[in-house]
């Protein structure tokens, strides 16, 4: 459970990047936080694992307040990837770096062992092991970095900005996953600016604009309102923008699922057939 | 006439024991929109960075085949000769900002080539507006968010107003509608002055509208080529993981529902909604 009660956060160099976040997460929820650049997304999931201590208001992790522990002990249950994974990666192979925290949590070895084949497995990355991340291509190093923090098995897990790079495939890899991970009982907490993904996830959206919160519900209900994407920087997704081309025709206006979307309009036609 | 072509280019980078891009062959048309898309670690990096020279000249490794750009061969001219005619705008943008300030990255290209200050300040101020970053000009380019990086990083390119822009996913930071506002920049570049756009994407919502030409590599190869309606609604392309967009897929599932819209593809929403517009307002 996470809970972040009004929280403020000002930087060093005197931006105040939250005004007041207050939201609770519970355990085994998937969550996306949309919102434009600079509104305050990255700012605010820093302060789940302690990387930031507001500067007023409260955190607190499992009942935990994050000014109370170290970063260490909120990583184990807490884990992050960065939106960049040349911020996060340094290890000589894709190996070590996946076992790297591994060895600091001091699993046995041969708990890391099992640990990194799986999570090589899962990422597609088998091939690479023994390959320096630096030799990857963009989107392969971002598959590194989530399989480094997948390996210690955290409660939660935040992904800055998880599909930049990845292709078709490795999206609905990721949605897999994700759902495993729920089944699971984790909580998994996307920073995201691709709508399509969410589209198709459906998770529960918080939307925030210049450091606050100003949407928190269903994706459908909230990827279907252009007036409350528009202040956010969002568009609509592809399958939300037909149906509001098409709101004269007295079809529905949220759907962002590309099968619901079939079905309503094989109906639709179907009815003017008649 | 060509500005890009590519004659059966290999490359394997240095340790690397296989080649990151095989038996590439490609021409690019000057003023095309090319589209290059693919499964992730596919070579579309590799091969843009033969477009500007930096393979073979800052990356060694080995360059076999002919890659002509901007009517010069790679090999035989310095990546400096080369950027002159061919922008190259960076997948990470952190790799290629160093300045203390946006202003004199922006500043930096048209200084090297020796441009007069006024028409210096004139091109850094034409390309911070149109990439919605003047405000930003006094700030250090490390300091911004990625997002903001990866603006100076195409208002860069786009002040040095080169023949060709390689763009290898400009705008994966940046937010739908300031990405999308981008695109529509670059477009307007491309349809206005007939700058020939290369653009490496992987969301093909976005982008498919914009493009001409479209380009689909697999493991190093080049697997499609050719214009996005035809290729985006061939079957195969979905198979080999490339994300069509949803407005073609959409299409493409009524289509199998024996309810055929249109011969022409959609790319886009506005396309897709027209079409069944017609079709449903019309009974």
């Amino acid at each position: 459970m996470i809970e972040v009660e009004d929280v403020h956060y000002v930087y060093p160099s005197g931006v105040e990047a939250l005004k007041g976040v207050s939201l609770a997460i519970k355990d085994g929820e998937f969550i996306a936080i949309m919102g434009q650049n600079g509104a305050g997304k990255t700012t605010l999931v820093k302060h789940f694992n302690g990387l930031l201590k507001p500067t007023q208001g409260n955190v607190r992790i499992n009942g935990v307040d994050t000014r109370k522990a170290s970063i260490a002990e909120l990583a184990r249950n807490v884990g992050f990837v960065f939106q960049n994974p040349d911020h996060q990666l340094f290890s000589e192979t894709v190996e070590e770096e996946i076992s790297f925290a591994l060895k600091n949590f001091g699993f046995e070895p041969g708990v890391i062992e099992k640990r990194l084949d799986w999570a090589l497995n899962l990422l597609g990355l088998t091939q690479y092991r023994k390959t320096s991340p630096f030799l990857l291509s963009g989107g392969e190093r971002k598959r590194v970095a989530l399989a480094s923090v997948l390996a210690w098995d955290p409660q939660v897990l935040v992904l800055d900005e998880p599909t930049i790079g990845q292709d078709h495939q490795q999206k609905e890899n990721l949605r897999q996953f994700i759902i495993q991970m729920q089944s699971q009982g984790k909580t998994v907490v996307i920073v995201t600016h691709d709508v399509e993904f969410v589209a198709e996830c459906s998770p529960r959206v918080i939307l925030m604009k210049e450091g606050k919160i100003v949407a928190d519900g269903e994706g459908k209900e909230i990827l279907t309102n252009p007036e409350v994407l528009a202040q956010s920087s969002i568009v609509l997704p592809q399958v939300a923008q037909i149906f509001t081309q098409l709101t004269a025709l007295g079809l529905p206006k949220d759907v962002i699922d590309i099968y619901e979307a079939k079905e309503i309009l094989l109906k639709a036609l179907k009815e003017r057939q008649k | 006439m060509a500005v890009i072509e590519t004659k059966n280019v290999s490359y394997t980078y240095p340790g690397a024991t296989k080649p990151s891009i095989s038996d590439v062959t490609i021409k690019v048309e000057k003023g095309e929109f090319v589209l290059i898309t693919g499964p992730s670690g596919c070579g579309k990096t590799t091969l843009c960075r033969c477009f500007n020279g930096l393979i073979p000249h800052f990356y060694q490794g080995e360059l076999k085949g002919e890659v002509i750009v901007a009517g010069m061969d790679v090999t035989q001219h310095q990546t400096h000769e080369m950027a002159k005619h061919v922008g190259l705008v960076f997948q990470n943008p952190e790799n290629q900002l160093f300045a203390l300030s946006v202003e004199k990255d922006v500043a930096f290209g048209l200084e090297n080539l020796g441009y007069p200050r006024e028409e210096m300040r004139k091109r850094v101020d034409w390309a911070l507006n149109l990439t919605g970053i003047y405000d930003l000009r006094e700030r250090s380019p490390h300091e911004v968010s990625g997002g903001q990086q990866q603006r100076v990083a195409i208002a860069a390119v786009l002040a040095m107003q080169p023949e060709i822009i390689v763009l290898d996913e400009p705008t994966s930071f940046l937010d739908p509608l300031s990405a999308e506002k981008i695109f529509d920049v670059i477009y307007e570049l491309n349809q206005k002055i007939g700058i020939t756009v290369v653009l490496v994407e992987h969301r093909l919502d976005l982008t498919a509208k914009y493009a001409n030409h479209i380009i689909i590599m697999d493991e190093g190869k080049v697997c499609f080529d050719g214009s996005p309606r035809e290729i985006l609604s061939a079957e195969e392309t979905r198979l080999i993981g490339v994300g069509i967009p949803k407005a073609t897929f959409l299409y493409k599932l009524l289509k199998k529902e024996g309810i055929n819209l249109s011969n022409v593809t959609p790319l886009s929403s506005e396309e897709l909604s027209k079409l069944l517009r017609g079709v449903l307002e019309a009974k």
